[in-house]
């Protein structure tokens, strides 16, 4: 396969599932503006969804004092913010449009009419949209594409590169949430265990569709230890590290089969899905969990590193 | 109907003399009986299914919306198999003689000793590419894909406008139209016995492949080789790699190593034998032609002129379709193949001859005036369409550069009957039949692109100037 196709796809899939965690951060705070905001130490919920996508910066340089309305604005419709949900539907479009060849005429039309509709509810009034809509609709736009992927698309290496954008992402959009939700929105240590915290990590689970799931999985108080473990090292959650991990994985193994060639990239994922395996979340509250993040959010970052020497620049040999 | 109306002077393809001509038959009740409702739920139907495969076309210098749809009309353009016999002939036989026109002028230049074309027009020529003088591509060919540019302006009188022996664009329409049509009127293809297209690019497929370089001992790796995803035309280019089975690259996955052409590839290099490019020569080889280019791919044509792959059409293949070559594409014909011209010529007067240059001047209200390496419909003047002041001013700009003007009457175009908001009417129609030319073979596929000036009493087709496109119908025998 073209390694420009290859990459291409793989990004396909990074930007979906950013797209996807964009509308996911807008569904928490559209839910927090709603309880009253009781805290010191930070002004409203809204900032921490900014933070938590980091976009803090980006957003007062050009809109000042965070509003519910603007905060929409930016991370829905922004063509500024290159992480906005429409900007991540726009450029997954773009790279599909480029690989059209590759891509199954059922993915195209889930990648195409999302990007058209998008255009549409750019043309529409704002008053005439309710958050929850835009929210709702881009949850199935992804699960749309991601669906007539998975359905349709010839599990050739293709198939594992836009999985691999998936994994990748994924990991490190939990990854990212869970730290900043832990260190901004809880500066100091007082807020641990009180009324508060506890709804504050509630809202992670929220984030990620997993509020259900986490009771069925461990019932009882949602305390930070639970809701850690099931996001970081719970293969039950579709969003764990060790579940995106063994993702990685898995279709990095399939292309050293396909390709008859095993690289870096291997051996470093299977040291990742190793220590994920083996941890106990006691190990790492003891690290830190800011430490620990911050660490995979690196490893992420080294994989994304490799793939794209290995596979997606055209230069190994 | 409104269709019924002839308008005087010009060629109506479906209502002449008594009645419907034989080709059209079996459109006329489909025509008649289809309820307005039906007519633009159909419209609505085929706009939704362009928009959703994507087929959209960016307008250069024009800005806007980048996924403009060209506008397609239902009503199909109809050859009958007897009409076709003679387009089929008559574009063959100009594209032999324009590929041996290329031949000769890189190696002996026969014609030009002959005295039958001026020599400063080939080797002045800006398209006429040194680097390739002496080298003869496999199978002597050099335009492997020959777009011809027709119009019609009785029942037997066809005369060619221009010839594409580039790169020419638009064979995609022809295809999807013909998908579009038959996915909207199954019935009338049941009807009727419609020469089908679909195999076009199993044909190119087959024409490049023809075309391997010696040094390939293997099945041959063609590609198709696109400026980008932002070029007007990129989704022609990925269509194509998409039915002909072959990888769509730009020039940035492309290199040059020992004696070959490679691609970057997930499993690293792979070799290249076949490059179909829709780029031009310029931006081909950085080394070569553009030492400013960041474009192309270094070394390239090194390895093809010592036969590590073959490029498709072949530099410098331009020097044939230019607009002051073109009128003497019937000497070609006599002089290279010994025959008579199947497709006359317009009559066309070159600007950068005194006398022709005087006559064009007091004329221009007549005349449709052309750039000599324009396209696209643009910087042209169309003399009866036009007012005084226009007019004035396209003079000032003739008589300042009059070597890059030519002009030619203003030609009845034929129309065909279109859906219009005011009903059926007809509209001006040209045609681009596309001619395959490999080692040892040439092929035209029955069909080709009819383009249909929408607006009313409008000569000019182009897309880029509000045209719109038809289905092309050829009727089995």
């Amino acid at each position: 396969m073209l390694s420009r196709t290859a990459s291409n796809l793989f990004w396909i899939g990074r930007y979906m599932e950013r797209g996807e965690t964009g509308a996911r951060l807008l569904a928490v705070g559209a839910r927090n503006a709603m309880i009253p905001n009781i805290g010191g130490g930070y002004r409203n919920e809204w900032e921490s969804v900014l933070a938590a996508g980091g976009h803090a910066e980006a957003f007062s340089e050009k809109y000042g004092e965070p509003r519910q309305r603007n905060i929409e604005s930016f991370l829905f419709f922004d063509q500024d913010n290159p992480s906005s949900v429409a900007s991540c539907i726009e450029q997954a479009r773009e790279n599909g449009r480029i690989v059209r060849t590759a891509l199954t005429g059922q993915v195209w039309d889930a990648l195409n009419s999302g990007f058209q509709e998008m255009k549409g509810l750019r043309r529409t009034e704002r008053s005439r949209l309710s958050i929850s809509d835009l929210i709702d609709w881009t949850t199935r736009q992804c699960a749309l594409v991601r669906g007539a992927i998975d359905d349709t698309q010839l599990r050739n290496d293709g198939y594992d590169f836009v999985h691999l954008g998936y994994a990748l992402e994924r990991a490190d959009s939990t990854a990212r949430l869970l730290d900043v939700k832990y260190y901004v929105l809880l500066p100091q240590v007082d807020f641990v265990g009180s009324g508060y915290d506890n709804y504050q990590w509630s809202t992670i689970l929220r984030a990620m569709s997993a509020h259900r799931a986490f009771h069925w999985a461990y019932g009882g108080d949602i305390t930070p230890a639970k809701i850690a473990d099931f996001l970081i090292l719970n293969r039950k959650s579709p969003r764990s590290l060790i579940t995106s991990a063994e993702d990685v994985m898995f279709h990095l193994d399939r292309l050293a089969r396909g390709y008859g060639r095993t690289t870096e990239a291997q051996a470093r994922i299977r040291s990742v899905v190793g220590e994920l395996a083996e941890a106990r979340i006691d190990d790492i509250f003891d690290e830190g969990l800011h430490e620990f993040l911050s660490r995979m959010i690196g490893e992420v970052r080294v994989l994304a590193t490799l793939i794209h020497e290995i596979y997606l620049s055209g230069e190994a040999r | 109907m409104a269709g019924n109306s002839n308008t005087p002077n010009y060629f109506n393809e479906m209502f002449s003399g008594d009645g419907v001509r034989p080709p059209y038959r079996g459109l006329e009740s489909w025509s008649n009986d289809m309820p307005l409702e039906l007519r633009s739920l159909k419209q609505s139907e085929a706009e939704a299914l362009f928009r959703r495969i994507g087929i959209t076309f960016a307008v250069y210098g024009e800005g806007g919306d980048p996924d403009r749809l060209i506008p397609f009309d239902m009503f199909p353009r109809v050859f009958s198999g007897e009409e076709w016999r003679k387009l089929d002939r008559g574009v063959k036989q100009r594209a032999r003689a324009l590929n041996a026109f290329l031949c000769d002028v890189y190696n002996r230049g026969e014609i030009v000793r002959a005295g039958k074309i001026p020599g400063h027009l080939v080797y002045s020529n800006e398209a006429y590419e040194r680097a390739v003088a002496g080298f003869r591509p496999p199978g002597n060919v050099y335009s492997h894909i020959v777009g011809i540019d027709l119009v019609r302006t009785g029942p037997d009188e066809f005369f060619v406008l221009e010839d594409n022996c580039r790169t020419p664009s638009g064979v995609s329409y022809m295809l999807e139209n013909r998908e579009i049509m038959m996915r909207m009127f199954p019935q009338l293809f049941r009807e009727n016995r419609i020469a089908p297209v679909e195999n076009y690019p199993r044909l190119l497929r087959r024409t490049l492949g023809s075309v391997a370089p010696l040094k390939c001992e293997d099945e041959p790796r063609v590609v198709i080789l696109t400026p980008g995803h932002y070029n007007s035309a990129y989704y022609e280019h990925s269509f194509l790699a998409d039915m002909m089975g072959v990888e769509l690259v730009e020039a940035a996955d492309l290199f040059v190593e020992g004696d070959f052409v490679w691609m970057r590839t997930t499993e690293g290099p792979r070799r290249v034998d076949v490059i179909y490019r829709r780029i031009d020569d310029a931006f081909l080889d950085p080394l070569c032609f553009r030492p400013d280019s960041m474009l192309g791919i270094p070394g390239l044509m090194n390895v093809y002129r010592s036969g590590g792959v073959t490029i498709a059409s072949a530099p410098g293949a331009g020097v044939a379709d230019d607009k002051a070559i073109y009128t003497f594409v019937p000497e070609m014909i006599r002089f290279y193949l010994g025959e008579e011209p199947i497709l006359n010529n317009v009559p066309t007067w070159q600007c950068a001859r005194e006398d022709d240059c005087g006559y064009v001047l007091a004329n221009l209200k007549d005349l449709v005036v052309k750039e000599v390496h324009g396209s696209g419909g643009y910087g042209m003047l169309v003399g009866p369409c036009s007012t005084k002041e226009q007019i004035a001013a396209f003079a000032d700009k003739i008589r300042e550069n009059p070597g890059n003007y030519i002009a030619q009457p203003t030609l009845a175009l034929s129309t065909c009957p279109t859906f219009t908001k005011e009903g059926i009417a007809p509209r001006h129609v040209d045609l681009r039949p596309y001619c395959l030319v490999g080692d040892g073979m040439i092929e035209l596929v029955p069909g080709g692109l009819t383009r249909v000036a929408l607006t009313e009493g409008s000569l000019v087709v182009n897309s880029s100037q509000g045209g719109g496109v038809k289905d092309t119908w050829v009727m089995a025998e």
